[in-house]
Order: structure tokens, then sequence, then C-alpha cells
């Protein structure tokens, strides 16, 4: 079961319209480490993985989807007041032609998403290093993101973004010690 | 309980801004917590602070209506629920 919550996780403002950087944004809407891909990779994983992590990537994945709604709502603000002419300049044409406005699962290049992108082995190591790598290239991203606009109020809910990744990829790592302990434990005894 | 929710005012940002803060404090302690099962003092904060984001949410929803649904926030009369604004269009 999940509760909604009618707030950000952290503020969103922006200080112009700008459809060019909005659909860079995309990468991280519906990109392969975007926001939604890193949800439904770890609500998904948390089946299998042994109860000691469960808890991390439920309560993970959970905050994955307010980030989720963080990239939305840039997007959404960046491309609200947009003529067909700007997006069109922005190389938004082709999406606008098939959504309009409206926001769709799709990567920067207008790539939609699919779930080739995430994995699940049932191998806890194996997953838990796939979260790791996917946190790493997240926060990658977050960072050419925030060099590729000027815009201070998007900076600094990027910068906030790129901080969750790092934080995120610090606890899978932890994760991982302590499964690597218990193995160890079963093995000694 | 108030009928229509308060305007969108300056005071809103502040109470919203104070609530995500504290939320901030809750999402890193319970992160945390998730690896690091007994850390005493951290489970202590974590149970001042969620006591604090109870305090705060109740006060914020008095004023500009429900935080959460499906009876997690008490409604006003009309629902008070599908009323604007939603998180992106503050
Ligand atoms: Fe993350």
């Amino acid at each position: 079961m999940w509760i909604y919550e009618k707030k950000l996780q952290y503020p969103v403002r922006v200080s112009k319209c700008d459809p060019q950087m909005a659909k860079f944004l995309m990468e991280q809407y519906g990109g392969a480490d975007g926001e939604l891909a890193a949800a439904l990779r770890y609500l998904n994983q948390r089946y299998t993985i042994p109860d000691k992590v469960i808890g991390l990537l439920t309560d993970i994945g959970t905050e994955e989807f307010a980030h989720l709604e963080m990239i939305a709502t840039m997007v959404y603000k960046l491309t609200k007041d947009a003529t067909v002419e700007q997006l069109e300049a922005a190389g938004l044409g082709a999406h606008y032609a098939a959504h309009d406005k409206a926001l769709f699962y799709e990567n920067a290049a207008g790539v939609p998403w699919t779930a080739a992108y995430i994995q699940a082995k049932g191998d806890p190591i194996a997953d838990l290093y796939e979260d790791i790598a996917a946190e790493e290239k997240a926060r990658a991203t977050y960072q050419w993101l925030i060099d590729m606009t000027d815009d201070v109020d998007l900076q600094d809910s990027l910068r906030f973004l790129r901080e969750r990744e790092i934080v995120h990829s610090l606890r899978f790592r932890e994760a991982v010690e302590i499964l690597k302990e218990e193995q160890d434990r079963k093995k000694f005894f | 309980m108030t009928n229509t929710p308060q305007p969108i005012d300056n005071r809103f940002y502040e109470m919203l801004e104070r609530l995500q803060a504290v939320d901030f404090v809750l999402v890193e302690l319970n992160l945390y917590l998730d690896t690091h099962p007994n850390d005493m003092q951290a489970i202590n904060q974590y149970n001042e602070q969620a006591e604090q984001r109870w305090a705060i949410a109740h006060e914020f929803e008095a004023l500009y209506g429900p935080l959460t649904n499906f009876g997690h926030s008490y409604s006003g009369y009309p629902w008070q629920w599908n009323q604007v604004p939603w998180p992106w269009q503050v």
C-alpha cells in the first residue's frame, strides 16, 4: 500500500521558461538511469532480496517516486509557457506532435522507457551492485544537468537530487557489507 | 474544521518548507537506520522528529487542507482533497 502526500520532497523553482533544459531533464524522467527506472528496479527486487535489505529497497524505491515527481515538476514548469515554435526550436517538435505538452516516459533523445533498462537477477549481491551502479550513473547525470543550466533555482533542486544519489549509493554499499557478513557467519558455523 | 483552505500566501511556503525540512531529517534517519538498526541514539532522534512532524503537519493541514489521502488526513466541507494546488502548481 502506498499513501500519496500532497507536497514535493524538496522545493522546485525555475526562473525562466526553458524547453531545451526540459528536454535534457527527461533523461532523469524516462531514461535508463532515471528516477522511474530506479523506483521500479528497487521495488521489484525487494520481493526476493534477503530480509535484512527489504526495508532499504522499499524506502529508497519509494523516495525515488518523490524524485520522479520533482523531475516532472521541473519539466512541467519549464515548458508550460512555451510556444509551439519554442518547443520546436528546443528539439521537442516530435514530442509535441505525439504528446502536446503532456509528459511522457522517454529519455532526452525521445526513446521511450523500457523494462530492459533494469535488472533483477535474484542474486542479492548482483542486484545490489546494479543498484550502486545505477545511483552512481544518476549522480553523474545530475552533474551534467547542473552544468548545462545557468538557472540557479533549478540548479538548487538538481543539487538536492544529486546528493540523494550519493546517500543511496552509500546505503546500498552498506547493505552489501551486511549481506557479506551474514554469509560469512553462515559459512563459519 | 475549516471549510475553505487559506489562499496560498507566504505562510504557506514557510510552513511547507518547515515540513519538508523535518521530513528530510526523517527520510535520512530512516535510510540510515535501515542499515544501522542498533543505533539507539538515532532511533530516539527518529521518534522525536516523528512527533514534531506530526505537529507541523497538523498545523499545516488546519490552514491549507489535507496532505494525505485514504483517511490519513481529515477533510472539511466540501471535500478538500481534490482542491488545488497540487505540488507542481506551487
Ligand atoms: Fe536514488
